[in-house]
């Protein structure tokens, strides 16, 4: 929960009623409020082994609700995240497993920490084709990442013909040993993608308030027009946030074979939704333009929690869907009430002024 | 004809109309007579569209009563007026350009077979007689988005003819018809009138209303200021009564010296989707402090002359040259870092992004003068920057990290104009910088325009209010269907010169002698 609190902006202080102020902290309210219930009825819920396996569950979708955030709040969508993950879970189990062919009769292996680096830059190859469809392209961010989606599953399936890569021990010989440290290895306690999701969360937390390019982030998805006259050229700031989204996903994909030790092409299938559920319930906006690396990754846990929580109450799996749904709803529905009233106190503020 | 006979059927006794702090229209009576065409005449947000907007439904007057034969109504909506006879075409096309044109003049009152739905055939036909009558030369059948600009407004009068009004509203139905078009406009207006439909017609065309015209009122500042018979009256007199005499708060001009050429603009052509020029070979330049103003009315091309400069539309053709210096590149980023900075006329879409705040805004196109080592934007020296504009232009904003949404609209023009300010422009093209705001905040705007000409900035800024173009330009160009018609110093202008220059463009389209270089 260090992620959580270190990265939530400080909420506006300047609203006069009690109301606004309490649907503003409807995140962290639900946070607490998932937090209390789980520990009254679930047995062992606030044992530290249960708070750090939940952490590592949530840090998966956190990663990929941060790059979702920054594709909503230019006012575009990724749906190809989920198949990202798949596909560069393949690209680094391949790597380690059978190295690069060289058709010479020699096969080029890597050591752990260039595979994460190649297969990173996949994951933002995959995004900048994302970007350059829309951008250069013209088509709509849905229907261009849901093409994504398909052409990445699809490789990441024929990577190895539907096969898990398994075992990905690495061979000493061929340095490739090292790659477990990622998904179970732990740094001061802490497991290690904690600490990854810490380190990115921060970062994207301060592109987003002291870079300019996070500012013209907001500035594009507020007002597209506005910001092109403005100068800000607006298809560089798409292609980085499809680009940043690849990034994340790649991420997911390293660590879950990282966990498993093994890679398996269907993994990651329908993460993208459980992505943009939790920047949606974090306060990020469909329409562009609103929504913080915070809230997102507070949405993030209110998810986890709720599965996870629900999972060790014995809570069938369709009913926890059941639940899953009607709290994306609640959430949009308070926050657009929260929107308008906050209009109406502008309002009677203005009124009040003359 | 005997104009006395023609007797009233609708009557706006008193009305006023009050938006959030501006009065549109202030205590206005007028009658519509029956079977005559009654002229609506103005300058831009003078309240004529607020006005017939009450009668259409669109609004609801805020005082006041409306008198439909002798009988009192209110409309609360645009349909509850098309029950009483009332038609309106606005000036913004209302069309949905993915369905054909029967569709479209059959829309919400759609000719049905009971349980086997819409009856194509009979709308197309029905549609092809009121399409006939225009002469328009139209099939039914055709997308609305296939037809040219022109057409498109002859498929709004027929869906308005289509509805048996009593009186049909036209906003500046002409501005954007050929000569032929406008004069089979003229013949069906004719017909109505030997209807006895009661026509209420709007223009900026002086000539125009000549011709057609039978009643005329004159509004200025939501008042009416004139009311006349047509035949009584010459241009002069409509001229005199739309600018009135009582001056409004222009800042004195300051004098100073002209520097050198700071703009030039060459041969800048932007051809229209429907075919011509929206911006027409023009050529221009203005030298350092100097202000020149664009006169024009509304599709004369400004708008389209600055977006080309400021580098939006990318198939547009020309040379820009800022002291001196070409500049190749294209995109706005460029043209903004070398000195060149617009103030568009939206401010809403196109000036503003709403969800942030006044100091965001502020600072959203020179972002980069802040960023330290490369990346990271220094907060201290950005907010000093928002504060010395914010007491600079005195934007009266309580704190500059609210929502730029809370402001008034002449405030957040003048946040609108610190944004351009802030990239330390040499040119400044202001759009209808005047536009929607209230008098003191104009008063400041222009009293800022001076100031900053007298620190050698290069001003262009476009309107189509007389009175303004005339008290703040060095030089006023005037500019007509794409085309620059004329160029006159401050001292040579007069309004009738400038009015007559306004329309000109469309007389001579055949002539490209009226290109000129200044």
């Amino acid at each position: 929960m260090t992620t959580a609190t270190s990265t939530e902006k400080a909420p506006a202080a300047d609203s006069g009623s009690i109301l606004l102020t309490l649907m503003k902290l409807r995140t962290f309210i639900a946070l607490f409020a998932v937090i209390a219930f789980f520990s009254i009825f679930a047995p062992n819920f606030l044992s530290t082994a249960n708070i750090i396996l939940m952490s590592k569950h949530v840090a998966l979708n956190a990663f990929l609700a941060m790059g979702m955030t920054f594709v909503i709040i230019t006012g575009g969508i990724d749906l190809s995240v989920g198949s990202i993950v798949g596909l560069c879970g393949m690209v680094a189990g391949g790597l380690i497993l059978n190295g690069i062919d060289l058709q010479i009769g020699y096969t080029m292996y890597f050591n752990v920490v260039e595979v994460c680096l190649i297969t990173l830059v996949v994951g933002i190859l995959i995004g900048a084709v994302n970007g350059l469809l829309i951008t250069k392209l013209n088509v709509a961010p849905f229907i261009a990442t849901l093409g994504t989606l398909y052409v990445a599953r699809g490789f990441a399936l024929l990577s190895s013909d539907g096969q898990t890569f398994p075992n990905l021990v690495g061979k000493p010989e061929l340095a490739t040993t090292g790659f477990g440290f990622l998904g179970s290895g732990r740094i001061i306690g802490l497991p290690v993608s904690i600490w990854i999701l810490i380190v990115v969360a921060l970062a994207a937390a301060y592109v987003a308030k002291y870079v300019p390019i996070g500012r013209q982030i907001f500035a594009v998805g507020g007002n597209e027009r506005a910001a092109r006259m403005s100068g800000i050229r607006v298809d560089r700031v798409k292609m980085f946030v499809y680009m940043f989204s690849g990034f994340c996903a790649a991420i997911v994909g390293i660590v879950i074979s990282s966990e498993l030790m093994a890679s398996h092409p269907a993994t990651g299938n329908s993460f993208e939704l459980n992505a943009i559920a939790a920047a949606v319930l974090g306060g990020t906006s469909m329409s562009g333009g609103r929504g913080t690396i915070g809230g997102t990754i507070i949405g993030a846990f209110v998810i986890g929690i709720l599965s996870d929580g629900l999972v060790m109450m014995g809570v069938s799996s369709f009913w926890q869907m059941v639940i899953k749904g009607i709290v994306i709803i609640v959430a949009v529905v308070v926050d657009q009430a929260q929107r308008r009233l906050q209009q109406q106190v502008t309002l009677m503020q203005l009124a009040k002024k003359g | 004809m005997v104009a006395e006979t023609h007797d009233t059927i609708l009557k706006l006794d008193d009305v006023t109309k009050v938006y959030s702090g501006i009065v549109a229209v202030k205590h206005a009576s007028l009658e519509l007579r029956r079977g005559a065409v009654n002229v609506l005449v103005g300058e831009n947000g003078a309240g004529k569209s607020t006005l017939m907007r009450m009668i259409a439904g669109v609004e609801k007057p805020s005082l006041g009563r409306i008198l439909l034969e002798g009988k009192e109504v209110e409309f609360n909506s645009p349909a509850d007026a098309q029950k009483h006879g009332i038609g309106m075409v606005f000036q913004e096309l209302n069309l949905f350009g993915n369905l054909s044109v029967a569709e479209n003049i059959f829309a919400t009152r759609e000719i049905t077979r009971g349980l086997r739905g819409i009856d194509h055939k009979a709308q197309v036909q029905k549609a092809n007689q009121f399409l006939d009558k225009l002469d328009a030369g139209i099939s039914a059948e055709t997308m609305v988005e296939d037809l040219p600009i022109g057409q498109q407004q002859l498929v709004e009068i027929a869906k308005a003819i289509s509805l048996d009004t009593r009186i049909l509203i036209l906003d500046e139905p002409t501005s954007a018809l050929s000569a032929a078009e406008v004069d089979i406009l003229f013949k069906v207006i004719g017909e109505l009138k030997a209807q006895g439909v009661a026509i209420v017609y709007i223009s900026h065309r002086l000539e125009e209303l000549m011709r057609i015209g039978d009643y005329i009122t004159v509004l200025r500042d939501g008042q009416i200021t004139g009311q006349a018979m047509v035949k009584d009256i010459d241009t002069k007199w409509i001229v005199r009564s739309m600018i009135g005499s009582d001056a409004k708060d222009f800042a004195k001009p300051l004098d100073h010296k002209l520097g050198n050429e700071a703009f030039r603009a060459e041969d800048i052509c932007l051809p229209r989707k429907t075919g011509g020029f929206a911006v027409d070979h023009l050529s221009i330049s203005v030298r350092a402090g100097e202000v020149l103003g664009i006169y024009g009315l509304m599709g004369a091309g400004r708008s389209e002359f600055f977006e080309c400069v400021i580098g939006q539309h990318a198939h547009s053709t020309g040379k820009i040259f800022v002291t001196g210096e070409e500049i190749a590149a294209k995109d706005t980023s460029t043209r903004i870092r070398k000195g060149l900075a617009l103030i568009p006329e939206d401010r809403q879409r196109e000036g503003l992004v709403q969800v942030l705040s006044i100091a965001s805004n502020l600072t959203l196109a020179s972002l980069e003068k802040f960023v330290k080592f490369g990346f990271h934007i220094a907060g201290d020296r950005e907010q000093s920057a928002v504060k010395e504009q914010v007491r600079n232009l005195s934007i009266k904003a309580p704190n500059p990290d609210f929502d730029v949404t809370s402001m008034s609209g002449g405030n957040q023009q003048k946040v609108v104009i610190g944004k351009a300010l802030m990239t330390n422009p040499k040119v400044l093209l202001m759009d209808e910088p005047s536009r929607g705001i209230d008098v003191g905040a104009k008063a400041d705007v222009f009293r800022t325009m001076r100031k900053l000409a007298g620190e050698g900035l290069a001003i262009l800024f476009s309107t189509s209010d007389l009175e303004e173009v005339m008290a703040l330009s060095d030089r006023i160009a005037v500019m007509s269907n794409g085309k620059i018609t004329t160029i006159l110093d401050r001292a040579d202008a007069t309004e009738e010169l400038i009015v007559k220059a306004a329309s000109e463009g469309h007389k001579s389209a055949g002539h490209t002698s009226t290109r000129e270089i200044a």
